[in-house]
């Protein structure tokens, strides 16, 4: 098991907000652009990659219970995003490669065992 | 007062998707052909075709709102409509600037043209117009209002390109004159999911990409005479001015 603080080092990924949600386990991966797709779609637990920055992301996310957003492809989060984490304790963090390279790591990591 | 029937979401050939037979003379013959008293231009990333719509439709007792259909940085489609051509260069000022350069291929996405009301080809866009802008919602909105503009998120209830499939939830701050729904959306239906929407004026309009669309969904109006300032109050629901359910 992995937790999202530990995915952050390993993906290599900087943690922008949201850090009283490291501790929460990363169950899976969603990759999506479609806040309705992540709604209807993505599992609890679920490490969710996309390049959305709308502070609409934190309350998908934190209804659907995820585990952290990873904001790839170096985009950066709205502002009100960032602070709506940190009250979610939903960690966002970012990476400056794109969604396919982020994805490929993220699964190659949570079926390494 | 009376009512007055308007379809507010058509596109001309300059958006690659709309038919080439989309030509403003075209547009206003088959909207009076259609009993429509207003209609709006609303090309993707483009006001080149509203203003000479305008002219033509005024000539023949259409009201023409011009405008555009914006797609924000999050892909979410809203329609833009301004009172004044000075307000709409500056919307077109405004595209320019966000607008990322990707060239047309008019062979895969269909030709973007400006045409005369004799339907001559006096320009023909090369950047592709259905690319999102590099402007979130947020300052879309923003900057339409700063122009005192109409600002209406677009077929609320599609799964793609609409506040709801992109976004997933109505954004808090919202201010919109109004919500559009498509042609076959079920508004009871739609109300029952969506009952955050109630507070909002809703309109339907064709989203017409060929002569034959126009005017298949439609708002009425009751306000004094189609012109901008009463639309807008009737989008407000103020002065006795008010849209009638759709
Ligand atoms: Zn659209
Ligand atoms: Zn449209």
């Amino acid at each position: 098991m992995i937790n999202a603080g530990e995915l952050s080092r390993e993906l290599e990924l900087e943690i922008i907000s949201g850090s009283g949600g490291l501790e929460t386990e990363v169950l899976g991966g969603y990759v999506s652009d479609l806040l309705s797709d992540v709604i209807g779609n993505a599992e609890r637990g679920a490490a969710w990659i996309t390049i959305q920055t709308h502070l609409n992301t934190i309350a998908v996310a934190s209804l659907r219970e995820l585990s952290a957003i990873i904001i790839a492809g170096g985009h950066q989060p709205e502002s009100a995003a960032i602070d709506r984490s940190n009250i979610e304790n939903i960690p966002l963090l970012t990476s400056r490669q794109d969604a396919f390279t982020v994805a490929g790591r993220l699964f190659n990591l949570l079926n390494r065992e | 007062m009376k009512l007055f029937r308007a379809d507010l979401h058509i596109h001309t050939v300059l958006s690659p998707c709309g038919d080439l037979e989309m030509s403003p003379s075209e547009i206003v013959k088959n909207a009076l052909r259609k009993g429509l008293d207003i209609i709006g231009i609303t090309d993707h990333n483009a006001t080149g075709n509203a203003k000479i719509t305008k002219e033509i439709g005024e000539r023949n007792g259409l009201f023409v709102l011009c405008g555009a259909e914006l797609s924000t940085s999050e892909e979410v489609h809203c329609l833009a409509f301004f009172e004044n051509t000075d307000a709409l260069d500056r919307l077109q000022d405004y595209i320019d600037m966000n607008l990322p350069f990707v060239k047309n291929i008019s062979s895969l996405f269909g030709y973007q043209l400006e045409v005369d009301e004799n339907e001559i080809i006096t320009r023909e866009e090369d950047r592709l117009l259905t690319s999102a802008l590099l402007a979130k919602l947020s300052d879309v909105q923003l900057f339409i209002h700063s122009l005192g503009g109409l600002f209406i998120p677009a077929h609320a209830d599609r799964l793609r390109n609409s506040i709801y499939s992109q976004l997933g939830m109505l954004p808090g701050g919202l201010d919109a004159d109004a919500v559009e729904l498509s042609r076959n959306c079920k508004t009871t239906n739609f109300l029952s999911s969506h009952p955050e929407l109630k507070p909002f004026t809703l309109i339907r309009s064709s989203d017409s990409h060929c002569p034959g669309d126009i005017g298949t969904a439609s708002t009425e109006f009751m306000i004094e005479k189609p012109c901008f300032d009463e639309i807008r109050m009737a989008l407000r629901g103020i002065n006795g001015r008010y849209v009638e359910r759709i």
